[in-house]
This record gives structure tokens, C-alpha cells and sequence, in this order.
């Protein structure tokens, strides 16, 4: 297990140095340092002197070979340095905004794993029934509707009309979660119809096997079955899967976050965007391909202990 | 003039090879068989026929002209729904703006009524038809070819050339797609095209990867075997051999990643990141009005409009995406 892990650790060390080269090439040669001064630069024709300025005040004026030493070293040590527009330290603003963009998350996270479960456990027990049809429908119908109108029309209904959540906003500590309710409710709807729809057939994929009927020809109830066996067994590709909400996770993170008015990296990666902040948008890049690594590494963790038949070795 | 014409030739021209495409595949008995199971599949030829008006209004968008010299370039489109300028809002079907303290009478009739800028809702909608249709159609036509490249090459020539491609992939892959887009639309900069390369960078790892897996699968048949033994090149095996059997495979998963490019947009749009404004699209109409419910008396028409129009087009691709995939491959079937 110990040997796996170091293995799939350093595994993971050739693809951050991808990752950071793709962004050293983006952000350096196909878009060079004087361009980002130009857009960062208030004035509309920044004069040469101006820029040469710039440049030395963010550190991008040394040669290319020692600009990519210091980018890497920067991303491996994870001191992502000065932000191009405020100057502020981009780790600092990582560490303040790193709990509620985790409480987001997470939260939406297992609260989304449960209720998809849940839907498909259900689709599987209505199966070939009327109610399986309209649910495998109604996933459809949910997976065709983008997150911007989930995020707007439900913050209109249930904040602004029914005024069951605070319209937007967040506070630290206990009280988060209050805020934390209406986005982590609405980033739970819009995954719910692709990820109900996935488990539907890893569960279906399972109901035909043989155990089942074996199961079903002691008395079994039919209930038991699904939430005991069948869940057990379907329990493998649903926890390989789940390695892939993580982008949407990321993606629930930024929109809602910025929707919201929550001060997480989410919000923070979207006025990065909006001041043309490319430091700050290097070390998002970099930090979310971090986070996924980590993610899938967990993912295959939990596989080996989810089922007793496998070994990581 | 000549300039203008030459640019309505590009829609026509895509239309012809579409439908060429299609009658060509038809011949083959795997594909006859396929669009048999489609007819006889209701949900789907209703999806289709969705998909087809949404096309042909992006046609219509496309085939413009000038009236004389110095006149602007206009669309089918705008010529017959361009419309009336408005001041500003006016609710559907309305005879005066709304939300002015003296409502003054409109100049025109408008279905869905106006925006903030006093444009017709009706038109902006049919607009954002061509935008969506070049997002997804484009993007693909970037990323299809690449994927199928290098995924055939990866799993074909296996070796250096597949550690090389994969490890190109995984890299990618290991940044999270919207991260990755944010990226490339900051250096790209906005416009439709530059939306279309970073959308197409972003989505062709899953299909190079599905390629290079049914590549690895194909390599060791006696058919490849034989053609090998034949003495065929590497480049015809693989084009006019292997390319074919993968076929159904990239049908399927172009018509389901159709939908997600088209959601792409709207997310992006409301990142600033989208289309600019003068071109009209749908994610810019709902960015636009995402403070417009807000309002008392709230304006609703605008959102509406844009999300409904998003949505059925996404809706009738995934319907007929997913009864494609039941029709070319019925073990797939659920």
C-alpha cells in the first residue's frame, strides 16, 4: 500500500512539471510578460518606459531561461508570489479563501454523491417501470439546463421570493453554513441529472448477475438487496467516477462563489479575470490540476478499500 | 461585394457536404441499419427534426448581403426580424415601453418584447442560433481531427509515439476544463474563433482517448493482420482500415459533446470569457439579464427567451445523441 502510494506520488511529479511548462509556454511565450503589462497598464498607449516599469515592479524582466527556473521553482515550492494587479500576496489570499471554497465544495460534494445514489438507486428499483422512465427522463431534462440559470433562477425563487436563504453573502465560522445553504443546494441540482443517470447504469449493470438472484430465491427483500448487494458491488465504478466531479466541483466553485459573493478561490479566480490577473490565474491552474492529482490518488485509495479484492501494490 | 457572396458559399457549402456525407453513408449496410432503427425511434426523429430548424435558422443567419455599396451587411435573419429600434424595455406583445415613469408607445410589434438597448427579444434569440451552431460545429472540426490523429497514431504505433501522446494528454487532462479555458480565453482573448480553438483544445482528449483504445482493440484483428501481411503501409491501414471501424464511435460521442460545447458558452459568457457583445448568443443574453429579475416589476422575457432556446437545443442533442448511440450500437443499450 505504502510502495503504491510512493509510486503513484511520484508519478504524479511528471505531469506537474507538464503542467507547469504548458503554463510557463502560455503565459511567457505565446502571451510574453509585455503583453500583460500592456493590458495591466491603465494607460491606453502605455509608452516602452512604461512598460520596462512595469516589468521590474512584477519580476518579469529577467531572460527567459531564468524566468522559467523561477516559475518553477515558485509552483513546486507553492509560493505563487505577487498578484500583477493589487500586488498582494497571492498565498495569503489562497489561505483566507481556502475554507469557504472547502466548505462549498465538500459540502456539495457528498451532499450530490448522496442524493444521486439515491435517485439511481430508486430508477433501479422502479426499473422497466414508468417511474424509471420518467426519472431517467427528468436526469435528461436536468442535464440540459445550464448552471448560470440553475444559479439564477434559484437564487430568484428561493431567496428572493421565498426567502428561505440569505440572498448572497457569507460569514466565517458557524454561520457559514447559513450562506453556504442556498449555492451548495442549487451546485447539487445542476450535477444531479448526469451523475443520477451514470450510477443508474452501474446499478442496472449489477441487478442482472447472478448473486442477485440468488439473493432473491432466499427472500430477500427487494429493498435489501439493492441497498445491501447490489450497492456493494456498484459501489466500485460509482467511487471511480466520482474522481471526475472534481473539475465540476471547481467549475460549481467559481460560478457560485462569484454568484454568491463568497470570498473563496473561486471569486477570487474570477477577478482575476476580470483585472486581467494572469499570476493569480497561473497559480489557480496550477493549484486545481494539484487538487484533481490529489483527488484521483484518494479516489484509488477508497477503491482499495471499498473492495477487499483489490490491492494496491 | 464578390467578398460578401464568397462568404455565403462557406454555409452552403457545409450544408452540401452534410447531406453528401449522410446519402454516402447510407449505402454502407452498417449505417442503412443504423438509420433504420433511428426512424422507427419517435423521441429521436422529433429531436432531430429540432436540431434541423435550429440549423436551418443558423442558415439563414448566414447567407447575407449588402443592398448597395456603403449599406451594412444583412443576414436573412435580420432583414426579416431585424425589427424596430426600441428606446428601451418593453414587455411581449406590448403596445408602450415598461418600466418608465411615462410609458411612451412602441414603434413596432414586438412577440417577445425588447431589451434593456431596446432590441427585439425575438431577434436576439434567432441570432444566437448561428453562434451556438459555430461553437459547437467548428469547435469540433478542430478537435475531432486532432483526437482521431494522434489517437490512432498512439494506438497503432504504440512504443515512444503512445507514451509521448498519452503523457501530452494526461497533462492536459490534469488540468481542470474550466481552468484551463480561463486560461487560454485570457491570452486568446475574446471572439468566436479564439472561443472555438480553446474549447476545441480542451475537449479532444476524451475522444483521443476512446480512439486510441478501440485503435489498440483493432490492431490485433486478422483483418489488420492481414492487410499487414498484404504488405499495405502503416498510413493506408490505418486511414482507410482502422479510421473506418472507429467511425460509429466518434458519431456518437461528436453528437454528445455538441451539448456540452453549447453549455460551455454560457458558462463562459458569464465569465466574461465568451463571445464579444456585438455578436448576439444566448449565454450573453442571460449574463445580460441576471440582474434583470431583480427589478421591480421584474423583467423576465429576456432570460427566458435565451435559457429556452439553450435549452431545447441542448436537449434535442442529447435526446438524439443518446438514441444515436442505441442505433449504431445496440449492445450498448441500457
Amino acid at each position: 500500500m505504502i510502495g503504491y502510494l510512493i509510486r503513484r506520488l511520484l508519478y504524479a511529479v511528471p505531469i506537474l512539471v507538464g503542467v507547469s511548462l504548458a503554463t510557463f509556454m502560455l503565459f511567457y511565450c505565446v502571451f510574453p510578460p509585455r503583453q500583460i503589462a500592456r493590458r495591466n497598464l491603465s494607460a491606453k498607449y502605455p509608452t516602452p518606459q512604461q512598460i520596462d516599469a512595469w516589468l521590474v515592479v512584477h519580476g518579469y524582466d529577467k531572460p527567459l531561461g531564468a524566468q522559467l527556473k523561477k516559475h518553477m521553482t515558485e509552483l513546486f515550492l507553492l509560493q505563487f508570489g505577487k498578484s500583477d494587479s493589487t500586488g498582494e500576496d497571492i498565498n495569503a489570499r489562497i489561505r483566507a479563501g481556502a475554507w469557504p471554497s472547502f466548505l462549498i465544495a465538500g459540502l456539495i460534494f457528498f451532499s450530490s454523491l448522496a442524493a444521486q445514489v439515491f435517485m439511481a438507486i430508486w430508477a433501479a428499483y422502479f426499473r422497466g417501470t414508468y417511474v424509471d422512465t420518467w426519472l431517467t427522463l427528468l436526469c435528461v431534462v436536468l442535464m440540459s439546463i445550464t448552471y448560470i440559470v440553475f444559479v439564477i433562477v434559484g437564487q430568484y425563487l428561493l431567496g428572493n421570493i421565498l426567502h428561505l436563504f440569505p440572498l448572497a453573502g457569507f460569514e466565517s465560522g458557524i454561520s457559514g453554513f447559513r450562506f453556504a445553504a442556498l449555492p451548495v443546494l442549487l451546485g447539487l441540482a445542476a450535477g444531479l441529472g448526469s451523475g443520477t443517470r451514470l450510477y443508474r447504469t452501474f446499478l442496472l449493470e449489477e441487478v442482472n448477475q447472478d448473486y442477485v438472484r440468488t439473493a432473491r430465491a432466499k427472500g430477500v427483500p427487494e429493498s435489501r438487496i439493492l441497498f445491501r448487494h447490489v450497492l456493494k458491488n456498484a459501489a466500485i465504478p460509482i467511487i471511480t467516477s466520482t474522481v471526475l466531479s472534481i473539475p465540476s466541483l471547481i467549475l460549481g466553485n467559481i460560478v457560485l462563489e462569484s454568484f454568491f459573493g463568497i470570498p473563496g478561490l473561486g471569486s477570487y479566480t474570477v477577478d482575476a479575470i476580470n483585472s486581467q490577473d494572469f499570476a493569480v490565474v497561473r497559480a489557480m491552474v496550477f493549484l486545481g490540476t494539484l487538487l484533481y492529482i490529489a483527488g484521483a490518488i484518494l479516489t484509488d485509495i477508497c477503491y482499495a478499500l471499498a473492495d477487499p479484492r483489490i490491492r494496491l501494490e | 461585394m464578390l467578398y460578401d457572396w464568397l462568404f455565403n458559399l462557406i454555409p452552403v457549402a457545409i450544408v452540401i457536404a452534410l447531406v453528401l456525407t449522410v446519402r454516402r453513408a447510407a449505402r454502407k449496410p452498417l449505417w442503412a441499419e443504423a438509420i433504420r432503427r433511428l426512424k422507427t425511434n419517435r423521441a429521436a426523429l422529433v429531436a432531430l427534426a429540432v436540431i434541423a430548424i435550429y440549423g436551418g435558422i443558423a442558415f439563414c443567419d448566414s447567407i447575407a448581403w449588402r443592398d448597395d455599396h456603403n449599406a451594412p451587411s444583412l443576414s436573412l435573419i435580420q432583414r426579416t426580424f431585424g425589427g424596430t429600434q426600441e428606446p428601451t424595455y418593453s414587455a411581449p406583445m406590448a403596445t408602450e415601453t415598461f418600466g418608465e415613469p411615462r410609458p411612451r408607445p412602441l414603434a413596432g410589434k414586438h412577440w417577445l418584447g425588447t431589451d434593456g438597448t431596446g432590441q427585439d427579444v425575438l431577434f436576439l434569440t434567432l441570432r444566437g442560433c448561428r453562434t451556438a451552431m459555430i461553437i459547437g460545429g467548428f469547435t469540433l472540426l478542430i478537435a475531432t481531427p486532432l483526437a482521431l490523429i494522434f489517437g490512432i497514431l498512439a494506438g497503432y504505433h504504440g512504443k515512444r509515439v503512445d507514451d509521448a501522446i498519452q503523457y501530452t494528454y494526461t497533462v492536459l487532462d490534469s488540468i481542470p476544463n474550466i481552468l484551463l479555458l480561463i486560461a487560454l480565453l485570457m491570452v486568446l482573448g475574446r471572439g468566436l474563433p479564439q472561443l472555438c480553438i480553446a474549447l476545441g483544445i480542451t475537449s479532444w482528449v476524451s475522444l483521443c482517448r476512446l480512439a486510441r483504445g478501440e485503435t489498440l482493440k483493432h490492431r490485433e484483428r486478422e483483418y489488420v493482420r492481414a492487410a499487414r501481411a498484404l504488405g499495405i503501409s502503416h498510413t493506408r491501414i490505418m486511414a482507410r482500415h482502422i479510421f473506418p471501424n472507429l467511425l460509429p464511435v466518434v458519431v456518437i460521442s461528436t453528437t454528445l459533446n455538441f451539448s456540452s460545447l453549447v453549455l460551455a458558452e454560457s458558462i463562459l459568457s458569464y465569465l466574461q470569457l465568451g463571445v464579444p457583445p456585438g455578436i448576439g448568443s444566448w449565454g450573453n443574453m442571460i449574463d445580460a439579464s441576471r440582474l434583470e429579475l431583480a427589478r421591480q416589476p421584474i423583467i423576465w422575457w429576456n432570460l427566458t427567451a435565451a435559457s429556452i432556446a439553450l435549452f431545447v437545443l441542448v436537449l434535442a442533442f442529447n435526446v438524439f445523441g443518446d438514441a444515436l448511440r442505441d442505433a449504431i450500437d445496440p449492445r450498448l443499450r441500457s
